[in-house]
């Protein structure tokens, strides 16, 4: 006390302690240097224990034959006598970005559904709305999925009795069989006709809004761009001679082969991961909807506008903007608890290059890190997304 | 002269509103049948509960099997409850010595009965009962829990069941929401330094799923320490499981902190407050009090998170009744053990998000018309 108060009377020449930019500056140099401390103990141990283990430390492992099959590998043809970490690495990856965005495709929908059926006026579907939100919520997601995984699709039939359906689609224990399209020769007049129509699609979107603006027709830009997507395409299919075959799977002794095939381990993924995540999205959309006035809609129905109409051009505009932050941070939810994939044996990259890669290759630094890496790099990635989203939506005020 | 006209003295008594106003019938018309819409859903909905709601009641009751040795013993077509009672001491306390497990009970009424005081408005001596859960139960519990001074030591790899989940959740609630204002602050401080090492930190937790923390606290926390030390691996999982859990913490105290006005900063300060004393006094007792709910609702999803331990090989609660419905006795009983899980998790949650929206209202004082 007695220095301080001594500083204080001899008022230009501050003691150190006393001129709050100086402390600040002693701080930040004590918390540099406990770090650096804390660091450099960290790695010392670290090389230590790995010389002791006989670890040799690099990405060199990513080269190796890995020899483990991963089960599932839709964009790329993996061959387990020839594969590398590497290539597990990257099949994990397409496989958790495909589980992603397959579940936060259908989470958004159906919590849209649930959340706008939480306000319905009719009493039995808002509680029945609220039944679903509530469990899903309350209940941890790891055991809603292996719910659906052991409990749920588990009781499928073996492989010898599949249930068929129309003869097209077999369902058993080892997943859902279906044809495989597969594009002959010609298929790109196909994808001409969609880029065509897309781009025609664009311009009549633009056409009609200059229109409205203009004389204040509307245009069903709607009904129009459907009908163009789905005939454009069509067209260029009927002028190649439709070049598409099926390969339909076929049964052999081993159970059903060749076509498409959905595992259970990924329809058990996707289907609790939407179902979890949609009961939040339900509420957002619920609070979202909530926050925008009572006035809004009142003054859309005195105008005349229709129930449908009011929700769709009046009330998920402006709710988008309270709704948008949070979902955002669902989708991100939804893509890192994608990992969980691990519990029921699916074949996404936490389970196969941060499970076996990391018992087979034993390099569990950098194989956690690359992970880790990975969920980051998604991470900043549907953030940087969203938040471009949020400011197109956001109020443009004068 | 006669009066000839009639004219009442007294009012008319009010009639009743029309049948079709009030009572069921009205309440039927307005919230189900409004219009062709509702009845359709109104419909489509009953549907649904009567091909749902009398099958899950016969499984769940009129056809289940409440007694038995093994799922032999369930013949009928419900579901098979005799697992849950036979195999209900190890679901609750793992495989914890029976002679010991008084000490459980005895560490979890402890806490109830300090614990809940301090969640119910207007109960006196709360500063000493927070400091009694917060500084002095944890050392109780552990002493309780594992043993010493005169208790039998009970390795933690005996711990199990919702013991070890109410254990998990409750140490990493206690550890991160400190840890969790610390980051909070440093994120908010004016010294760059402080700020960029907790805005990385916060970042990088949250940016990553749990379950590659807990193989982080399994594989790699064993490499940082110096070689040949012995780590518990219930102690490295709640290490990481705290960490991120403080990161989510942090952000939930900085909602706060961002949401106190700048003149209580600058108040505290002109007044001569130091730092710590502006942010003990003045900023955190307004900036906590505000973020209750969200901790709470950061508390319900860390509560669910606990279940990932499964994957690093601790059996929690639902890690042992998976175990327990693979066991050779009970194959066939999945889906039973995956529902009285389902319960008891659903009733925590549950429990402590009508307690969240409880505390959101009572604090709520802005004033609506």
């Amino acid at each position: 006390m007695a220095a301080s108060s001594e500083a204080q009377s001899s008022a230009p020449s501050v003691s150190l302690w006393n001129d709050p930019k100086k402390r600040a500056l002693i701080y930040q140099a004590i918390v540099m240097i406990a770090l650096i401390i804390v660091a450099a103990y960290i790695i010392n141990n670290t090389a230590a224990n790995l010389e002791k283990r006989g670890i040799a430390s690099g990405f060199g492992f990513l080269q190796s034959p890995a020899g483990f099959d991963v089960g599932m590998s839709p964009f790329l043809k993996y061959d387990a006598a020839k594969a590398t970490h590497g290539t597990v690495l990257t099949v994990g990856i397409l496989n958790t970005l495909l589980v992603a965005f397959t579940g936060i495709v259908i989470a958004t929908v159906l919590g849209f559904i649930m959340g706008v059926l939480r306000l319905s006026s009719n009493w039995l579907v808002s509680k029945l709305a609220y039944l679903y939100v509530e469990i899903t919520r309350n209940i941890p997601l790891l055991l809603q999925l292996l719910f659906w995984y052991f409990a749920v699709l588990g009781t499928l039939p073996s492989k010898r009795d599949s249930i068929s359906i129309f003869d097209l689609f077999f369902l058993n224990i080892e997943g859902l069989f279906g044809p495989l399209p597969i594009p002959q020769d010609g298929f790109w007049m196909v994808g001409m006709g969609l880029i065509v129509a897309i781009v025609a699609v664009i311009f009549i979107k633009k056409w009609a809004q200059k229109r409205q603006d203009e004389t204040g027709q509307p245009f069903p830009v709607f009904w129009v761009s459907l009908a163009l997507l789905i005939a454009l395409p069509l067209i260029g299919a009927a002028i190649a001679g439709f070049p598409l075959e099926f390969e339909h799977p076929q049964q052999n002794r081993f159970g059903l082969r060749g076509g498409m095939i959905i595992l259970p381990e990924f329809a058990a993924l996707v289907l609790g991961l939407s179902l979890y995540t949609a009961g939040f999205i339900a509420e957002i959309v619920r609070a979202g909807i909530q926050a925008i006035s009572r006035g809004q809609t009142e003054a859309a129905y005195a105008l005349g506008v229709k129930p449908g109409i009011t929700m769709r051009l009046i009330i998920i505009p402006q709710a988008l903007r309270v709704i948008v932050p949070p979902l955002t941070s669902q989708y991100l939810n939804l893509t890192k608890n994608s990992s969980l994939a691990v519990a029921i044996g699916g074949a996404e990259i936490v389970a196969i290059f941060a499970g076996t890669s990391l018992n087979q290759a034993g390099q569990a630094i950098e194989i956690i890190a690359i992970t880790m890496a990975f969920y980051l790099t998604v991470s900043l990635l549907i953030s940087m997304f969203m938040n471009w989203y949020n400011r197109k939506i956001a109020l443009v005020e004068r | 002269m006669t009066d000839l006209s009639y004219v009442r003295k007294e009012s008319h008594p009010d009639l009743p509103p029309p049948k079709s106003e009030v009572g069921v019938i009205a309440w039927l018309r307005q919230n189900l049948f409004s219009n062709w819409v509702n009845t359709l859903l109104t419909a489509a909905a009953l549907y649904l509960l009567y091909k749902a709601v009398p099958p899950l009641f016969n499984w769940m009751f009129w056809e289940a099997d409440w007694s038995g040795k093994t799922y032999q013993d369930c013949t009928s077509d419900g579901a098979c409850w005799a697992m849950v009672r036979v195999r209900f001491d190890q679901f609750m306390y793992g495989f914890y010595p029976v002679d010991e497990r008084w000490r459980i009970n005895l560490g979890f009424l402890l806490l109830l009965g300090t614990g809940i005081p301090l969640l119910i408005e207007g109960v006196p001596f709360k500063k000493y009962l927070a400091i009694f859960v917060f500084l002095i139960y944890p050392f109780i519990a552990f002493m309780l829990f594992y043993g010493g001074m005169g208790l039998t030591v009970v390795e933690t790899n005996e711990w199990g069941g919702l013991m070890l989940t109410l254990v998990l959740a409750t140490v990493t609630i206690i550890v991160s929401l400190p840890l969790g204002v610390v980051f909070a602050l440093g994120r908010r401080s004016n010294m760059p330094v402080v700020r960029i090492i907790c805005v990385a930190f916060i970042e990088l937790w949250r940016g990553v799923p749990l379950i590659t923390v807990l193989f982080m606290g399994s594989v790699m926390l064993p490499l940082f320490l110096p070689p040949g030390t012995h780590f518990d691996k219930i102690l490295r999982t709640l290490i990481v499981m705290a960490f991120f859990a403080a990161a989510y913490m942090a952000e939930v105290v900085r909602g706060g902190l961002q949401a106190i006005p700048k003149g209580q900063f600058e108040a505290a300060q002109a007044m001569g407050l130091s730092y710590w004393k502006m942010m003990g006094l003045i900023i955190l007792p307004q900036a906590l009090k505000i973020v209750i709910p969200g901790i709470v609702n950061t508390f319900i999803g860390l509560f669910k998170d606990t279940t990932l331990v499964l994957v690093i090989g601790l059996l929690d609660f639902l890690s042992i009744i998976q175990s327990a419905t693979t066991h050779k006795n009970w194959l066939g009983t999945a889906t039973e053990g995956y529902v009285f899980a389902a319960c008891i998790y659903w009733i925590f949650c549950f429990g402590m998000s009508r307690y969240s929206i409880t505390l959101e209202r009572r604090l709520d004082t802005t004033h609506r018309d």
